[in-house]
């Protein structure tokens, strides 16, 4: 089963996408990444995901796989042989999934938050949110990696793929408003492991340039500030 | 064996999914009930990132979110397994427990509010219920698990006994007439099963309780993540 062909529907933009690149780099498993168009949804993906229509969606084999955190699952229990992406321990594990399901109910809503702000009272508010969520995470850091270097400990795992995969999107936040989200002196933990994450030999080629990621967001931006009229 | 204690709070369906966990699996527990209008300083010091029950405490370590107490009972406890061993049909397991968390909202906001956001709560809430209808059930023997109840059943459970109260007490009628089939089949198969029967919180009690507690959240001394904002 492991040796059948796998592709991986996605957009080069896309934070959930990189978490399943990630995951495969991590595994050293080959892919062929059938790039979406953006605005528009092919035929594959319509097929592919029809509950949801969305990107991420792992093709192995015949096996249609939905969702970021649950491809990244798959992949590490597919790809068993090395070290798993989850923790060893139980207890570690649940820790890590209840983090995970923050950052997914939490962090993800407040980053985007910022970007959909219609005026600046909302924009300090969204920016003060996602601060407070920063300053959690800095403390669950430091409880999940027990003093080492990722939120896995020696080695980018399950949590660290789940709110890795946002640093390009953060970089980008915090160059358009002009503020310091993570930074040495506000979360000195979290300013190091970005930094280690993001060089990464899993991590580094699927991270897309901050540059390049602005240009876009200023065109996704836009179409948040106005809204297609009813 | 390190003492397992579960707080919960008896109309809670999330509450609900980790005692049928429990006890499907046979795993003794001390249960401790929470007054979700004054709740106990060892839950905020337990669950201080949403002060929400359920919360498991193992061996004095406490683990939060139902579903991840679920998938954390059974790798301790692998008896009477909740998700399947094939790498692919967990896959899928996980997918709809995702959907049931995700979509599941809609419902609950169909009782959190009146109006034009109830009403577009009801249409979410249909078009979840069919994707379930014909997308999840379809093809399905009696259970999501097949023969037996898995992690996928008992994370839609609150279907099962907590959308009819819902319903009774909003008057906004989802699973309807000759509507919804297979689900229908489904809530009724679930419901028959001894172990979920016979731990499912008083259908009238629960009619007060949801129907006092709807009122507070419509008089703006609610707010959706804080909770009752008395504490705050």
């Amino acid at each position: 089963m492991a040796g059948d062909a796998v592709k991986l529907l996605g957009a080069w933009p896309s934070p959930f996408v990189m978490r399943a690149q990630i995951a495969l780099n991590l595994k050293s498993v080959g892919y062929e990444f059938l790039e979406e168009t953006l605005g528009t949804k092919s035929q594959l993906l319509l097929q592919s995901n029809p509950v949801h229509k969305k990107i991420p969606v792992l093709i192995h084999g015949d096996k249609l796989v939905c969702e970021s955190l649950i491809i990244v699952q798959y992949i590490d229990e597919v790809w068993s042989s090395g070290p798993g992406m989850l923790p060893s321990d139980l207890y570690d594990r649940a820790t890590a999934r209840f983090w995970a399901a923050y950052i997914d109910d939490k962090w993800f809503p407040s980053l985007i938050g910022i970007a959909k702000a219609q005026d600046d009272g909302a924009k300090k508010a969204a920016i003060e949110q996602v601060s407070e969520i920063l300053a959690v995470l800095e403390d669950a850091f430091t409880k999940c990696s027990k003093g080492k270097t990722f939120f896995g400990g020696d080695r980018v795992g399950y949590l660290d793929i789940a709110f890795g995969c946002f640093l390009g999107w953060l970089r980008v936040t915090e160059k358009m408003n002009g503020v310091e989200l993570i930074s040495r002196s506000k979360t000195p933990q979290l300013a190091q492991w970005a930094e280690r994450f993001c060089a990464d030999p899993a991590v580094k080629d699927v991270m897309p340039e901050t540059d390049k990621l602005a240009e876009f967001a200023k065109v996704l931006f836009a179409k948040f500030k106005n809204p297609p009229s009813q | 064996m390190e003492t397992v204690k579960l707080y919960g709070a008896w109309p809670s369906p999330y509450s609900c999914r980790v005692i049928w966990a429990l006890k499907l699996k046979g795993i003794p527990f001390e249960y401790i009930e929470e007054d979700l209008y004054n709740k106990s300083p060892q839950l905020l010091q337990y669950n201080p990132v949403y002060n929400k029950i359920p919360v498991l405490v193992h061996g004095g370590r406490p683990i939060c979110e139902s579903m991840v107490i679920l998938e954390y009972l059974d790798e301790k406890w692998p008896q009477q397994p909740l998700l399947p061993t094939d790498p692919y049909e967990r896959a899928e397991a996980r997918f709809w427990v995702k959907f049931a968390e995700d979509k599941g909202l809609s419902i609950r906001m169909i009782y959190r509010t009146e109006g034009e956001k109830q009403e577009k709560a009801r249409r979410d809430a249909l078009e979840m219920l069919t994707i379930l209808e014909e997308h999840g059930l379809n093809g399905k023997k009696k259970f999501f698990g097949g023969d037996n109840i898995n992690i996928v059943d008992i994370a839609f459970g609150w279907i099962a006994h907590w959308m009819g109260v819902i319903e009774e007490i909003t008057g906004v009628k989802l699973v309807e007439g000759n509507k919804f089939p297979l689900l229908k089949a489904w809530m009724h198969n679930f419901k028959e099963v001894s172990l979920i029967n016979e731990n499912l919180p008083n259908r009238e009690k629960m009619v007060a309780f949801f129907r006092t507690r709807r009122s507070l959240i419509l008089s703006a001394a609610w707010h959706p993540d804080f909770g009752f904002i008395s504490r705050r």
